[in-house]
């Protein structure tokens, strides 16, 4: 991963997440809102709208890492543990914010229990990716590790 | 027409709402209620058409709807919590009697009210009264951006809030372009949870009756009205009367375009726009102002992320190529 990829995959997610958990109406009671340079945060269609183009970006460079992971570089190194149950639950939270986003559209709608399954979802694989993204910076544990170390532990 | 005082409705208005609806129900029961169009199209979005020339503010829809409706209304069973931060958190609490009462506007009590219109237009002198409650939104924000799924729209266009699954955060009403949900604190799943720090209570609005709907009859406000101001069927019917009688009476048309389409459509001799100049607005008292689609702006991002994948994966093939490209190169020399 280039250092401009990292940095583009690091900013999207922080912010998606921040603007994620401004979908709940908490940051106006709580003041986080009324940090200066944040008021934005309490306005809820602007806290979709920046989530949306986090995702934007988020989307292009995950695709990007992984193709060019699978072309390039999959025979030289392999996902560790760690980085595969990463995947997985990125895998989630990006399934799970599709449907939210189709919800959206004015053309289609779903019945109330499946939406509150993929709220529920998305909400909890974030929440799970986050502490394993936490577990992973104090645990300095990778994605990859070379195929000829893979006797290696993760 | 007529003022909207709180607590208007006396016992004998009571006593003579549930007649009339008793015997509403009988009619209903003998398969006079819901016309056949509305029965057939229980999958399609259902629209009430309200021709508010005929409206005489008797509010006899408003006892109606709080008299069938009532079984739905918020009891509080404990003390209300003390909600942190103090400073920040509104509770917001309509059950003492006189509160509950309250009839003129919408409150957790009081799903719908009349709005009263008075001045000039074209050289006359017009007085108007309006029945206004839940624009029932064909892509309703409220349900779009509940983080719960609490809020929701029915196959059948109507659009609920869930009192066993709201928290009252009051999202809805933020993002409502009417505001019309109304909470009552004290209420609902987050006295189970963290009442002091998460949620406030339960939100409250019209449910278009939709337990009578799907029962095949009218809801009460349609049904009890002496005047028949309000007229519910599939969308693209109501529209095309709404469209028939804006033509003949050179009127106006509220609710079609309104928030990218409502299932609520308003027809007036009167433009909109001066209507709104005169009504009463504020908390609890919808304006009625034109209305841009609320979820367009974040909607009109979906391409981009429609492309944002192919993007990736084209930017992965580039390099995949050029990497190859100079692989071979080198092999050659």
């Amino acid at each position: 991963m280039t250092r401009t990829l990292k940095w583009l995959y690091i900013a999207a997610l922080a912010v998606m997440a921040f603007s994620g958990f401004g979908q709940m109406p908490i940051f106006k009671r709580y003041y986080l809102s009324d940090i200066p340079g944040f008021g934005w945060a309490a306005n809820f269609y602007t806290n979709l709208e920046v989530h949306y183009l986090a995702a934007i970006v988020l989307l292009a460079v995950v695709f990007f890492l992984v193709l060019n992971w699978l072309l390039g570089r999959r025979g030289r190194t392999r996902l560790t543990g760690m980085g595969l149950l990463r995947g997985a639950v990125l895998a989630l939270v990006l399934v799970t914010g599709l449907f939210m986003l189709l919800k959206n559209l004015s053309s289609v709608s779903f019945s109330q229990n499946l939406v509150i399954v993929m709220n529920l979802a998305h909400l909890g694989s974030v929440m799970l990716f986050l502490f394993l993204a936490l577990g992973c910076l104090i645990g300095r544990c990778r994605w990859l590790r070379p195929v000829d170390q893979g006797l290696q532990a993760d | 027409m007529s003022s909207t005082d709180s607590g208007r409705s006396g016992p004998s208005r009571r006593s003579f709402l549930k007649a009339s609806l008793a015997t509403a129900g009988a009619v209903a029961a003998s398969s006079l209620s819901a016309p056949p169009a509305v029965r057939a199209a229980s999958s399609k979005e259902l629209a009430t058409l309200l021709d508010i020339r005929k409206c005489i503010g008797c509010e006899a829809c408003v006892d109606a709807c709080r008299e069938v409706n009532e079984a739905k209304f918020p009891e509080l069973k404990a003390p209300m919590p003390t909600m942190y931060p103090t400073s920040r958190v509104k509770t917001a609490d309509w059950s003492s009697p006189n509160k509950r009462a309250v009839q003129n506007r919408l409150t957790p009590y009081n799903w719908l009210y009349i709005q009263s219109a008075e001045g000039t237009y074209n050289g006359k002198e017009y007085s108007l009264t309006m029945p206004r409650r839940c624009m029932h939104c064909q892509n309703p924000p409220c349900a779009n951006l509940c983080p719960w799924g609490s809020a929701f729209k029915q196959e059948n266009g109507i659009v609920r809030i869930d009192p066993e699954m709201c928290l009252g955060g009051s999202k809805c009403k933020s993002v409502c372009p009417w505001n019309i949900p109304e909470r009552q604190s004290g209420v609902g799943l987050y006295m189970d949870i963290l009442p002091q720090y998460a949620g406030n209570g339960v939100m409250y609005k019209c449910d278009r009756c939709y337990n009578r709907i799907a029962q095949g009859e009218l809801p009460a406000c349609v049904e009890i009205c002496p005047e028949k101001v309000q007229k519910i069927g599939p969308r693209d019917e109501i529209l095309k009367e709404a469209h028939a009688i804006a033509k003949e009476i050179n009127g106006f048309i509220y609710g079609e375009k309104e928030n990218g389409g409502t299932n609520t459509i308003y027809v007036s001799p009167v433009p909109f726009e001066e209507l709104n100049k005169v009504i009463d607005k504020g908390p609890g008292r919808p304006h009625l102002k034109p209305v841009q689609d609320s979820m367009a702006q974040a909607n009109n991002l979906v391409p981009a992320l429609a492309i944002a994948p192919l993007a990736g994966i084209l930017g992965a093939l580039g390099r995949f190529y050029k990497w190859g490209r100079k692989a071979d190169k080198e092999a050659k020399s």
